[in-house]
C-alpha cells in the first residue's frame, strides 16, 4: 500500500448517502445526496424512506465523487462503509452497495465504525489528532464522549445518551413550538433574538447524584418535556409563548450540558485536545460555550467546517485511509451491517 | 456470454453464473443460502463463490440480471445495490426482472399460482400460463388471493361453490365463495407451501425460491440485444410505513 492511500468511503446510516474519497488525508471528493425533505413532513427521519433514497443515490453520487476526485474505482487502494452504529435497514442498503463495487473492482473494504468516522474527518482539517483526544459527537442520531486512545485501534466509550440525542431534542423542540424540521439550525437562528437566561430549563444527569452513574452520560428527554410543559402552560393561560426566548433557553440548556461534561471528560483524563462532531456541533452557541470553557483550562477545541461535521462520505473514506496507512486487515465480503456496532474495534475485523 | 444473476427477493440469497449464446442458455453454477435475515451477509461471499467455482473474474461478466422483488424491502435492497453497483464498477449493463415471473417461468406448462410470502401475514402473488405471467404482481392475506384473481379475470364462475359450501367446509380459501381452483391448478414458491391450507392447491415443494438461470432467461433478449443498461428499482407494492404527526399531545394533566 502506498503511504497515501486512495481511499473510498461510504456514509448511509441514516438520511445522507455520502460518498467520499481522499489521497492520505487530503479530501478530493465528498459527494451528498440527501433525502432530508423528504423527511420534513413527518418531522423526523422515517427509515424506510431513507432506504428508499440511499438505493436510488448510490449510483449516481458514486459517479458524481469519481468525477469530482478525477479518479476511477480502478485507481482506489480501498474501500471503507459506515458498518454501524445507525438505521439497519439504511446501513444495509451501503453496505451492499459497497461490496458490488469492491467485489467487482477487486478492492479491500473496510467496515468502519460511524463514532469513530466523525472524529477521523477532522483530521483532513486539521492535520493529526493529537492521542490521546476526546471527542463529543453531537447529531440526531448519536450523543456520546469518546476517549480516543487510537484511532486505528479502539476508542473507549466514556458516556452517551439515556434516551434521547441531542439533534433529536433539537427537532422535537422545533416541532413544538411550530418552527419545522430538522430542528437544529432553525432554533440556532430563532434563540439568536432570545435570552438565553429567561427560563432555566433542567439539566439532565448533572445533580450530584447523577455522578458516579452518569457522569459523561447525557439525558434530554427530561429536557424536551419540560419544555413542552412550559409553552403548554403558557398557551393554557392564554398568553403568548416567546419563541425566541424558549428557543435560546433551551439551547442553552443542552450547550451547557454538553460542554461542561466535555470539559470534565478532558479535564478526567488528562487531556488536552477536545474534537467535536455531528450536527449540533455546526450549533453556534455550541462552539462559543466550548471555546470559552475550554480556553480557561488550556483545553483546545477543533471542530470540522459544518459539512464535514454532519454525516458524509469524507469521514468514512478519512477512517479507511487511517486503517490502511496502519497496516490493519481488511474485513471480509460477510461484513454485517450493525445497527448496534460498539466501539470495541474500529472497522469489522477480518 | 457470462451473466450474473441475484436475487433477494425471498428468504433465499442466490447467485448465479448463466452462460447465454445465441441460441441458448446454460446454467454455470448456482450458490444460495436460504436465512431471511442474511442477505447482507450471505450474498456478496456467494458472489465471490460462483465466479471462484467457475475460474472467472468479475471482469469476465457481460451482464447482470436482478430480481426486483417484490419480496420484503430490506433483503430485496441488498441484491439490488450489490448488482447496481457492480454493474457501475465493471461498466457493464444491469437488467431486472419480476422475481415471481423467474418462479412463473420455472413451473414451465400449465396454470400455476406463484406466492412468496411477505410478512404480516401477506403474500406477493402472480398467476401464470405456461410461464408466462397472467396476473399480478400483487400482496394480499392469503384468503384474499382467490377474489382478487377472480375479480381480475372478470369472471366469476367460480362462485359456483357457493357460500353454503364455505360455510360447511370452513375453508379460508373458499371465503367469500371463490376457489383458486378454477383458475389455476397449482402453486409454487415459498408462500405457496407457507399458506398451502389456505390456497388449497397442490404445492411444488421443489420449487420454492426464484432460480437465477430463470431470471436470465427471462432477460436473455434484452442481453443478446445488447439493451440499454435498466436503473434496478424495487417493486414495492406498498408504501412506507409513516404517519406525520398528528397535533401535539397535551403533556399537563
Ligand atoms: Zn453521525
Amino acid at each position: 500500500m502506498p503511504d497515501e492511500p486512495l481511499v473510498l468511503g461510504i456514509e448511509t446510516s441514516c438520511d445522507e448517502t455520502g460518498i467520499g474519497i481522499v489521497r492520505g488525508h487530503t479530501l478530493l471528493a465528498d459527494a451528498l445526496a440527501s433525502s432530508v425533505e423528504q423527511h420534513a413532513r413527518f418531522g423526523g427521519v422515517v427509515p424506510e424512506v431513507a432506504s428508499r433514497a440511499h438505493l436510488e443515490a448510490l449510483v449516481p453520487t458514486m459517479k458524481r465523487a469519481l468525477d469530482d476526485a478525477g479518479v476511477t474505482l480502478a485507481d482506489v487502494d480501498a474501500i471503507a462503509v459506515t458498518s454501524g452504529p445507525g438505521l439497519a435497514g439504511a446501513l444495509l442498503v451501503g453496505v451492499a452497495a459497497a461490496k458490488g463495487w469492491a467485489l467487482a473492482a477487486e478492492k479491500p473494504i473496510y467496515g468502519v465504525n460511524h463514532l469513530a468516522a466523525h472524529v477521523a474527518v477532522d483530521t483532513l482539517e486539521h492535520g493529526p489528532l493529537p492521542e490521546p483526544a476526546v471527542a463529543m459527537l453531537v447529531s440526531g442520531g448519536h450523543s456520546s464522549l469518546l476517549l480516543v486512545d487510537d484511532l486505528t485501534a479502539g476508542v473507549t466509550p466514556l458516556g452517551a445518551t439515556i434516551d434521547d440525542a441531542a439533534g433529536e431534542a433539537f427537532d422535537k423542540v422545533a416541532r413544538l413550538l411550530g418552527l419545522g424540521f430538522p430542528g437544529g439550525p432553525i432554533i440556532d437562528r430563532s434563540a439568536r433574538e432570545g435570552d438565553p437566561r429567561s427560563i432555566a430549563f433542567p439539566r439532565g444527569l448533572t445533580a450530584p447524584k447523577d455522578q458516579a452513574a452518569h457522569r459523561f452520560d447525557f439525558s434530554f428527554s427530561g429536557l424536551k418535556t419540560a419544555v413542552a410543559r412550559w409553552v403548554e402552560a403558557r398557551e393554557r393561560a392564554g398568553e403568548p409563548v416567546p419563541v425566541a426566548d424558549v428557543s435560546a433557553s433551551f439551547q442553552e440548556a443542552v450547550c451547557d450540558v454538553l460542554t461542561a461534561k466535555a470539559i470534565d471528560a478532558c479535564r478526567t483524563n488528562g487531556v488536552d485536545t477536545l474534537v467535536i462532531g455531528g450536527g449540533v456541533a455546526a450549533n453556534s452557541r455550541l462552539r462559543v460555550l466550548a471555546e470559552e470553557r475550554a480556553a480557561k483550562h488550556g483545553i483546545r477545541v477543533r471542530v470540522p467546517r459544518p459539512a464535514l461535521c454532519t454525516d458524509n462520505g469524507a469521514m468514512v473514506a478519512a477512517l479507511g485511509s487511517h486503517l490502511v496507512a496502519a497496516g490493519v486487515a481488511p474485513s471480509r465480503l460477510d461484513l454485517p451491517a450493525d445497527s448496534a456496532m460498539g466501539l470495541t474495534a474500529v472497522s469489522v475485523p477480518g | 456470454m457470462l451473466v450474473l444473476a441475484l436475487d433477494t427477493a425471498t428468504p433465499a440469497s442466490t447467485a448465479a453464473l448463466v452462460e447465454v449464446t445465441a441460441d441458448g442458455l446454460f446454467g454455470v453454477t448456482e450458490r444460495r443460502t436460504v436465512d431471511p435475515r442474511a442477505h447482507g451477509e450471505k450474498l456478496a461471499p456467494e458472489i465471490a463463490a460462483v465466479l471462484a467455482d467457475a475460474g472467472v473474474r468479475p471482469r469476465d461478466l457481460t451482464a447482470i440480471v436482478a430480481g426486483l422483488g417484490p419480496g420484503p424491502f430490506t433483503g430485496l435492497r441488498v441484491g439490488l445495490a450489490t448488482a447496481a453497483s457492480m454493474g457501475q464498477a465493471l461498466d457493464i449493463p444491469t437488467y431486472g426482472v419480476c422475481s415471481l415471473d423467474a418462479l412463473g417461468r420455472a413451473a414451465g406448462p400449465g396454470r400455476v399460482l406463484i406466492a412468496t410470502d411477505a410478512r404480516r401475514r401477506e403474500v406477493y402473488f402472480g398467476t401464470y400460463a405456461d410461464g408466462a405471467r397472467v396476473f399480478g404482481p400483487e400482496v394480499a392475506k392469503p384468503a384474499e388471493v382467490a377474489g382478487i384473481v377472480a375479480a381480475a379475470s372478470g369472471n366469476d364462475v367460480a362462485t359456483a361453490s357457493g357460500s353454503d359450501a364455505a360455510a360447511v367446509t370452513g375453508n379460508d380459501q373458499e371465503a367469500g365463495g371463490i376457489s383458486l381452483a378454477g383458475f389455476v391448478d397449482r402453486a409454487a414458491g415459498e408462500g405457496a407451501l407457507k399458506y398451502g391450507d389456505v390456497f388449497g392447491l397442490p404445492v411444488e415443494e421443489h420449487l420454492l425460491y426464484p432460480p437465477g438461470a430463470a431470471l436470465v432467461a427471462i432477460a436473455a433478449e434484452r442481453i443478446r440485444a445488447g439493451a440499454p443498461s435498466e436503473i434496478l428499482t424495487p417493486l414495492y407494492l406498498r408504501r412506507p410505513d409513516a404517519v406525520e404527526p398528528t397535533a401535539r399531545k397535551p403533556v399537563l394533566t
